[in-house]
C-alpha cells in the first residue's frame, strides 16, 4: 500500500505492507534510527514521535495509519546547525539521561507533555511521563530536566 | 576531607567538578548507534524457538514446514548444530571443587529446562520473515516434573534435570570459628531469627540485548557487535566454545542501552550467531524482543535467606549466622554460582561482630538462569542484616538509629579486619547516619509517627534505615583466585598524545550508560593539562582495546580509572625527561602547570605539553635513547577491594485501609571516596535507588507452579514509572579509599543495595503497632492489607 508521509519536514511516498508498523517504517524505511524499539506491548515509550504535534507510540500505530500526516522523531528536534533544541539542552544540562535508549521517546513525550502543560507541577510531570520507562535515572533528573525547559522561556507554545 | 580533593587535583582542575557529559549530544539527537540501528546488507535474521515447557524431554524437531517458507534460508536443531560447539556455554565460576554443572548447549538436543531454552533456530531474509518460520517450526515434547519452588527444588521432589543426582549445584561456607558462633548464641540476652524471601527480579534494561555478526571477506576475520558489557571476556569465551580463532574475532559493543548485570554474560545467541555465520558465510543478526528479554536474558536475585542474630542486652551484635538456598535456575551462566558468595562477606553488615557463620547451597530449578544483577549478592546481604537489626530493635524496644549507632565499626577502627576475612578501607559510617537523619528530619518524623498513630489516622507513617558497605571494585585477582574466579580482576589503559596535541584514552572498561567518557578524560585532562574536549576515549571495541576485563562489580573507576590516572603519570614523566632536554634544565626542577612545563624560579622558560608531543613525534631532536611519540601503558591490579558505605531512610505512607504505600520521602547519604564527577554521582544514586525500590514494592518474576513465566512483558512486570517515585534527597560524605591513588571507591551499585531494605523496613515500622513483624517482597497493597488484617496490635505502645 502506498503511503505519503512527511517526517521532520521532508515528503515521501512509499509502498509499504500492510502490516508494517510505524516504527518500523520510520526505521527501515525512512532510515531514522533514532527512535527505538524497547517493548512489544506499548508500554516503555521508547519508540514515542510525533503525529500531527501529539505523542503516539509508534510501535502502536501501523504505517498506513501515518499516510498524510506529519512526523516528528528525534532527529527532526535539534536546529539544522546542530543546535539542541531546548528540551534536549535541558536534558543534558540536568543529566536527564545515561544509557540514552529511552531519551528519544522520553524527549518526543516532554515535547508533547510541555505542549499541553507549559508550566506543569513536578507531580503533573511525573504523571505526564507515566508511559515512558526509564531503568537509568530513576526518573530524578528527567524530572528536573523538564521543569527547567518549562521555565526556560525558550519553548515556542 | 573534601580539601583532600582539591589538594589532590588543583583548584583549576575539572576533576570534582560536575562537568556535563560529553556523551550526551548523540544520545539526545538520536546519532548513537545501537546494535539494532547498524545496517548491515546481506544479512540473515535469526529468530529462536523456544521451549513452552519448563522441563520437557524433546522427542522430535521437525523444521521441514519452516524450510518451505518465504525467505526461510536455514532451519536447525540443537542436533544439526552440535558439532559447531568446541565446548558448552561457558561458567566462569566454579565455586566449590565438586560443584554441578549441567551441560549447557546454545540449542537444547534432548531436554529444554526452563520455558524459554532455545530448541532450533531459524534464519531469513528479514526478521518478520524469521519469525514467521520459527512459528511453523514443530516440536515434539514430553513434559517432565519440573523443579519450580526453590525450597521444593532444595528437597528434590523434582529434579531439574533428569540424569543429575540431585538439585544441588554446591554449598559453600564461610565458618571461620564454629565454636565461638555457639558459644555467642548459648550466652545471648536476645536473638531474632528471621527468614527472607528475596523474589527474582527480571533486569529489564531498556535496550534488549541483540547480536550481528560479520564475517570478513578475507582473513577469516568475524566481527561481533553485541550489546554487551564484556566484549573483552565474550571474545575469549566465544573463541573457546565455537573453535575460532580467539585473534579472529573483533567484538564491538556499540551504544549500549543498560546492563545492570544482564549483559555480564556470554549468551547462546552470541554464540549461534558467530557459528552460523562462520556455517553461512554471511552476516547473521538477532534482536531480541522484550518477551524473549524476560526469558532468555538472566534473571537476578531468588534465594531464601534464614538469618539469625545474637546480642547482649544492650543490643550489641555478638554473632550472625546465615543459611541460604539460592536459585541458580535451569544451568549455570558466566558467574551464576558466584554471585551468593559476592555478598558471603558482608551478612554482618557495618557492624563490629566478633563471631560468623554462612553458609550457601546453590539449587537447580527449571527456570530462567539467575546471574548477576545490580548488586549481585551484596543487596541480598544488606536486605538480611538490614532487615534483621531492624527485627532486634523492635525485641528491644529501642529506636533503629539507635542500635545501628552502637553496632557501627567505629571511625578510628580502620583499616578493620573483618569477621568473614575482608580489610574494610576506610568509613564512618556514624557520620552518614547523622548526615541521612538530620536530612530526613528523623526526630519530626518520629513525632509525626506518634501522632497519627494516636490519632487513629488511616494513612500511617513509617520510617526506614539501611546502613550499607559494599565490596567494590572487582577485583585484586589473587583474592579471586582464592575464590576458584577463573579470570583476573586487573584493568588496563594506554594514554597517548597526537601530534596535534590531542589525546587518546583507550581503555578495558565498557560503558552502557556510566559516563565513562566523561570522567575518563576529566581524569586525564587534569594530569596533562589538556582540555577534555581534547581528550578521546577509545573503547568496548577489542580492535581498538584488546585488552581489558570490562564494566561490572562498580570496578570501572576504581580499578579501570586508576589504570588511566597511572598511564598519565608515565606519559608526564616521558614528557618531562622531553621537556628537561629541550629547555636544558635537570627534569626535577620542571612542574607541570596548565599543560606547560614551567622551570622553578624561572617562570618564562617553559614549553607546552602539545608542542613535546609534536618534538616526540618528529622525533629530530630526543634525549639518547628515548623512543619516539607520547605514549604510555599501565595495568593496574588492586591490592584490596574498596569499601562505599552509606545510610538511605525511606519514609512512606501506608494506607490502612487499602493497603497502598506511598514513598514519600527518601533521603541517601553515600561515601564513595573521592569523586570525579558528582553530577554522574548523583544520576548513578538515584537510578539504584529506583532499581531498589522496584524490588521493595513493585517487580517479581512470577512463575506458576509448571515454571511457566508469568511475568514476560513490561504490562506484566512492573518497572516503576515516574509517576511510583518521589524525587530524591542525596547528601555525601567523603573517606577517600587508601586502596587507589585516586581515593575513589565506586558508586553503580550503592542506590540498590541501600533502598531495598529501607523501604521494607519504612513499611514495617508504619505498621509494627499493629503488630505486623515482616512483609514479604514486593510489598504489594494486597500483602499489605492482608497483613494488617491478620495481626494483633501490639500491647504496650511498642514501636
Amino acid at each position: 500500500m502506498r503511503v505519503t508521509v512527511t517526517v521532520n519536514g521532508t515528503t515521501e511516498t512509499h509502498d509499504v505492507e500492510t502490516r508494517m508498523l510505524l516504527v518500523h517504517y520510520l526505521r527501515e524505511v525512512r532510515g531514522l534510527t533514532g527512535t527505538n524499539i524497547g517493548c512489544d506491548t506499548t508500554s516503555c515509550g521508547a519508540c514515542t514521535v510525533l503525529l500531527d504535534g501529539e505523542s503516539v507510540k509508534s510501535c502502536t500505530l501501523l504505517a498506513v495509519q501515518a499516510d498524510g500526516g506529519e512526523i516528528t522523531t528525534i532527529e527532526g528536534m535539534a536546529a539544522p546547525d546542530g543546535t539542541l533544541h531546548p528540551i534536549q539542552q535541558a536534558f543534558h544540562e540536568h543529566h536527564g539521561l545515561q544509557c540514552g535508549f529511552c531519551t528519544p521517546g522520553m524527549v518526543m513525550a516532554v515535547a508533547s507533555l510541555l505542549k499541553e502543560h507549559p508550566d506543569p507541577t513536578e507531580a503533573e510531570v511525573r504523571e505526564g511521563l507515566e508511559g515512558n520507562l526509564c531503568r537509568c535515572t530513576g526518573y530524578h533528573n528527567i524530572v528536573q530536566a523538564v521543569l527547567a525547559a518549562a521555565h526556560s522561556g525558550e519553548l515556542v507554545p | 576531607m573534601s580539601a583532600a580533593v582539591l589538594e589532590e587535583h588543583g583548584a583549576a582542575g575539572v576533576v570534582g567538578t560536575r562537568m556535563l557529559r560529553r556523551e550526551d549530544p548523540a544520545l539526545l539527537s538520536g546519532e548513537a548507534r545501537f546494535v539494532h540501528d547498524l545496517v548491515v546488507p546481506g544479512a540473515l535474521h535469526m529468530a529462536v524457538v523456544r521451549s513452552p515447557y519448563a522441563h520437557a524431554r524433546i522427542t522430535s524437531v521437525d523444521v521441514s514446514a519452516a524450510l518451505g517458507m518465504p525467505g526461510v534460508v536455514a532451519a536447525l536443531t540443537g542436533a544439526d548444530l552440535a558439532a559447531e560447539w568446541a565446548s558448552a556455554m561457558p561458567c566462569a565460576w566454579p565455586v566449590t571443587a565438586d560443584m554441578q554443572s549441567p551441560k549447557h548447549l546454545p540449542v537444547a538436543v534432548d531436554e529444554a529446562c526452563y520455558t524459554g531454552d532455545a530448541v532450533a533456530v531459524v534464519l531469513a531474509g528479514s526478521q518478520a520473515e524469521a519469525q514467521d518460520a520459527a512459528a511453523a517450526v514443530a516440536v515434539g515434547y514430553e513434559e517432565l516434573p519440573a523443579a519450580v519452588d526453590l525450597e521444593d527444588a532444595a528437597r528434590d521432589d523434582a529434579l531439574a534435570h533428569v540424569d543429575a543426582p540431585s538439585n544441588r549445584a554446591y554449598t559453600w561456607e564461610l565458618v571461620p570459628d564454629p565454636d565461638a558462633v555457639r558459644r555467642a548464641f548459648d550466652e545471648a540476652a536476645v536473638t531474632v531469627k528471621e527468614r527472607y524471601r528475596q523474589q527474582r527480579l527480571i533486569p529489564a534494561a531498556m535496550e534488549p540485548r541483540g547480536v550481528c555478526v560479520v564475517p570478513q571477506p578475507f582473513g577469516g576475520e568475524f566481527v561481533v557487535y553485541s550489546s554487551t558489557q564484556i566484549p573483552h571476556i565474550l571474545r575469549t569465551m566465544l573463541g573457546l566454545t565455537t573453535g575460532v580463532p580467539e585473534d579472529r574475532i573483533r567484538v564491538i559493543a556499540p551504544s549500549v542501552g543498560g546492563g545492570f548485570g544482564s549483559k555480564l554474560d556470554v549468551y547462546a545467541e552470541e554464540l549461534l550467531c558467530l557459528a552460523l555465520a562462520r556455517r553461512l558465510r554471511r552476516p547473521v543478526r538477532w534482536s531480541e524482543e522484550r518477551s524473549e528479554a524476560a526469558q532468555a536474558t538472566i534473571h537476578g536475585r531468588g534465594q531464601v535467606q534464614e538469618i539469625e542474630l545474637a546480642a547482649d542486652a544492650d543490643g550489641r551484635v555478638q554473632a550472625v549466622r546465615v543459611h541460604l538456598l539460592a536459585d541458580m535456575g535451569a544451568y549455570l551462566q558466566l558467574v551464576t554460582p558466584g554471585v551468593p558468595i559476592l555478598g558471603a562477606f558482608l551478612y554482618h553488615g557495618t557492624y563490629d561482630v566478633p563471631a560468623y557463620s554462612f553458609t550457601c547451597t546453590g539449587v537447580f530449578t527449571n527456570k530462567t538462569p539467575t546471574d548477576a544483577y545490580r548488586g549481585a549478592g551484596r543487596p541480598e546481604a544488606t536486605y538480611a542484616i538490614e532487615r534483621a537489626m531492624d527485627a532486634l530493635a523492635r525485641k528491644l524496644g529501642m529506636d533503629p538509629a539507635e542500635l545501628r549507632r552502637r553496632n557501627y565499626i567505629g571511625a578510628d577502627r580502620f583499616p578493620y579486619s573483618s569477621v568473614a576475612g575482608l580489610v574494610f578501607d576506610s568509613g564512618d559510617y556514624e557520620a552518614a547516619l547523622d548526615k541521612a537523619l538530620e536530612l530526613v528530619g528523623y526526630d519530626a518524623l518520629r513525632h509525626e509517627q506518634a501522632q497519627r498513630r494516636s490519632d487513629g489516622a488511616t494513612k500511617l507513617l513509617g520510617v526506614g534505615l539501611s546502613s550499607y558497605v559494599e565490596m567494590c571494585g572487582l577485583a585484586p585477582s589473587r583474592v579471586l583466585a582464592s575464590l576458584h574466579y577463573v579470570a583476573g580482576g586487573w584493568e588496563t589503559a594506554t594514554v597517548r598524545m597526537l601530534p596535534t596535541g590531542k589525546v587518546q584514552v583507550v581503555t578495558g572498561a565498557t560503558p552502557h550508560g556510566q559516563g565513562h567518557v566523561t570522567s575518563w578524560s576529566m581524569i586525564v585532562a587534569d594530569k596533562l593539562g589538556v582540555l577534555p574536549d581534547d581528550v578521546e576515549v577509545l573503547h568496548s571495541d577489542t580492535g581498538l582495546s584488546p585488552l581489558g576485563l570490562d564494566t561490572y562489580g562498580s570496578r570501572s573507576l576504581s580499578v579501570g580509572g586508576t589504570a588511566i590516572a597511572l598511564a598519565a603519570d608515565r606519559l608526564v614523566d616521558k614528557a618531562r625527561l622531553l621537556a628537561a632536554h629541550r629547555l636544558e634544565a635537570a627534569p626535577e626542577d620542571l612542574e607541570l602547570s596548565d599543560g606547560q612545563f614551567v622551570v622553578r624560579g624561572s617562570p618564562s622558560t617553559s614549553i607546552g605539553i602539545g608542542t613535546l608531543a609534536f618534538e616526540a613525534f618528529t622525533a629530530h631532536d630526543l634525549p639518547e635513547g628515548m623512543e619516539p611519540n607520547l605514549e604510555a601503558s599501565a595495568t593496574y591490579d588492586p591490592t584490596n577491594f574498596t569499601f562505599p558505605f552509606g545510610t538511605h531512610v525511606a519514609v512512606v505512607e501506608v494506607d490502612t485501609e487499602t493497603g497502598r504505600v506511598d514513598l514519600v520521602r527518601y533521603v541517601g547519604v553515600d561515601d564513595c571516596g573521592n569523586q570525579i564527577n558528582p553530577l554522574i554521582v548523583d544520576g548513578q544514586v538515584h537510578g539504584g535507588i529506583a532499581q531498589g525500590v522496584a524490588q521493595a514494592l513493585y517487580e517479581e518474576a512470577s512463575y506458576d507452579e509448571r515454571g511457566n513465566l508469568l511475568t514476560t512483558t513490561l504490562a506484566d512486570y512492573l518497572v516503576p514509572a515516574a509517576s511510583e517515585l518521589p524525587s530524591f534527597t542525596l547528601g555525601r560524605t567523603v573517606t577517600p579509599s587508601p586502596s587507589n591513588p585516586l581515593g575513589v571507591k565506586g558508586v553503580g551499585e550503592a542506590g540498590t543495595i541501600a533502598s531495598t531494605p529501607a523501604v521494607v523496613n519504612a513499611v514495617v515500622d508504619a505498621l509494627s503497632h499493629l503488630g505486623v513483624e515482616d512483609l514479604e517482597m514486593p510489598v504489594t497493597p494486597e500483602r499489605v492489607w492482608r497483613s494488617i488484617g491478620a495481626s494483633a496490635p501490639v500491647q504496650g505502645g511498642a514501636r
